[in-house]
């Protein structure tokens, strides 16, 4: 699926949800079903500093497609960091530098990807794209 | 000044707290952020700008000389609240953060040198930190750090070891923003005074809590800003001794701080117009003299007594609370809860706690060396002001406990 198929069945799902504590009880449960970095990549190197929570986030290049793997220490932001992943995994490095992730404006999120949370997500995403644009040179 | 009003009565005052948010009644518990602005404060506001607006000192026309008398009452009004001797020792800043450079930068202009100290505590807000590690690196003197106790108290005697003829300056935080600690204000003046040296209170969090009275404190410095005690934002103030201000060096030039200028040698303007350079916060310093009003109409006493009945209620309620542990816990401390879950993440609890319309501070609050110091990476922080009630930390708590349960 594109960038774009992911995005909308996102979106999609989050239309079923009635209310603010469904959609967050959804958030905090991708949140704990994703995959824990281990302790060894949790490195200086990786590390994406918010005011709030802390993310790491490091990438792979297979012939450019790129595959991330990320955590936090904040279980919100990690429930983001998921869908963030979903979206981005296994897709060529030039797609992903040409999305701009409305979908997340769309499912009612977009405060969690504003420079004001200082959650580390703004830049998360910000290093998600700089490896998509060091990985298709 | 008007007849004093019941604590209780205060709400209706403050536009905001009528908000709701997320179709919830807000409840403000982010106060050692920003107050909330009662009516009158806007109002004065609103009416300078329609009314009075015009640049103020060199006017010879009306609207200048309306504009400067209210503005120019405003630091009265400062004085009188804080009880400074002369009006000239209160200075209009940008805000507490605005102050502290001010004097840093003073000091390490002719008063810090290679060898001098300067001392500050554990505690410390990055801007009482940060000013001083620049101060220092120009000049070649060393920042000396007063420890606290695990319950975030200054360790009095550790602090007085540190005081010697090397110390220029004691630059200290009245009450700290993430413990609620209140310092002994009085007994940190004392020792360092036995010593000759001069002291700087940080006030930002305690303006909004309690009468400060500068002569009884016997400081030779304070700093606050204007929007913690219910004023406007970008406006704040420096009391300091006339003796120490008359020889600090200015900190900025331009317009309004000079008497006489020529390519061959500038005169400064007096006391207190030597460190405003440039057109003031005008609208500010008028919003803040209505702030002075408003606070002018509510007993100190019951103010104190209010708040920390509502500390005492909360403390008590949220320690019921499995996992629970309260960073700050001396035995003075003014109306500051922070709180940390073995489990959960302060940035997840305020985030489901803005879904309930409940506004706290997450985060290391601007105090990483505390941070440190606790070996925590953060915490929840739940801060109060006289117009906050009993009923709504009941649904502070309630919704506490329904996002612990989302979260765990």
């Amino acid at each position: 699926m594109s960038i774009q198929e992911v995005s909308e069945e996102l979106v999609e799902d989050f239309e079923l949800f009635e209310d603010w504590s469904d959609k967050y009880e959804y958030i905090i449960s991708l949140g704990k079903d994703l995959r824990s970095m281990n302790v060894s990549e949790k490195t200086e190197d990786n590390i994406v500093k918010g005011c709030q929570s802390q993310v790491w986030l490091t990438a792979r290049n297979e012939d450019g497609i790129v595959f991330y793997e990320a955590d936090s220490d904040a279980i919100i932001t990690k429930g983001i960091i998921a869908l963030l992943v979903k979206v981005f995994n296994g897709q060529s490095a030039k797609d992903i530098l040409n999305n701009d992730l409305t979908f997340i404006d769309q499912i009612g999120l977009k405060e969690h990807l504003s420079p004001n949370r200082s959650n580390g997500l703004v830049a998360m995403v910000q290093q998600m794209k700089t490896y998509a644009l060091a990985f298709s040179k | 000044m008007l007849a004093t009003k019941n604590i209780l009565d205060t709400r209706k005052d403050f536009p905001t707290l009528k908000r709701l948010i997320n179709g919830k009644p807000l409840v403000y518990f982010d106060n050692g952020a920003t107050a909330q602005k009662p009516q009158l404060v806007i109002d004065r506001i609103n009416d300078y700008y329609q009314n009075e607006n015009s640049n103020i000192h060199r006017g010879v026309h009306t609207l200048s000389q309306d504009a400067t008398s209210a503005y120019e009452e405003a630091r009265r009004k400062i004085q009188v609240l804080i009880n400074a001797p002369l009006e000239e020792e209160v200075i209009f800043t940008k805000g507490t953060t605005d102050g502290i450079n001010l004097i840093a930068n003073g000091f390490s202009r002719g008063f810090l040198n290679s060898g001098d100290e300067v001392v500050i505590s554990e505690m410390e807000h990055h801007s009482n930190i940060v000013p001083w590690q620049i101060a220092c690196e120009y000049t070649g003197a060393t920042l000396k750090i007063a420890p606290m106790n695990d319950e975030g108290e200054l360790i009095f005697e550790a602090f007085e070891a540190l005081l010697s003829a090397k110390t220029k300056l004691v630059a200290i935080t009245h009450v700290s923003n993430t413990l609620g600690t209140i310092n002994p204000a009085k007994d940190i003046v004392r020792v360092a005074h036995d010593k000759g040296i001069p002291v700087l209170f940080d006030g930002a969090q305690s303006v909004q809590h309690m009468a400060v009275d500068v002569q009884d404190l016997d400081c030779e410095f304070y700093v606050f800003g204007g929007h913690k005690m219910f004023g406007p934002t970008g406006i704040g103030v420096l009391y300091g001794k006339k003796e120490w201000l008359d020889k600090l060096p200015p900190y900025q030039g331009g317009g309004d701080m000079i008497k006489t200028v020529s390519f061959e040698k500038t005169i400064y303007n007096d006391l207190p117009h030597k460190f405003e350079a440039g057109t003031p916060n005008i609208a500010g310093g008028i919003g803040l003299g209505a702030a002075v009003d408003y606070l002018n109409t509510i007993d100190w006493n019951e103010v104190y007594a209010h708040e920390q009945g509502l500390l005492k209620y909360a403390t008590e309620q949220i320690l019921q609370i499995e996992g629970i542990k309260i960073i700050g816990t001396a035995k003075n401390k003014a109306g500051v809860l922070s709180f940390v879950h073995d489990k959960a993440h302060h940035y997840d609890i305020g985030t489901l706690l803005d879904q309930l319309g409940i506004a706290i501070r997450t985060g290391h609050h601007c105090t990483e060396p505390l941070m440190h110091r606790c070996k925590i990476t953060g915490t929840a922080r739940a801060s109060f002001a006289f117009y906050n009630t009993k009923e709504e930390i009941d649904v502070f708590i309630a919704a506490l406990k329904r996002a612990l349960k989302m979260l765990l």
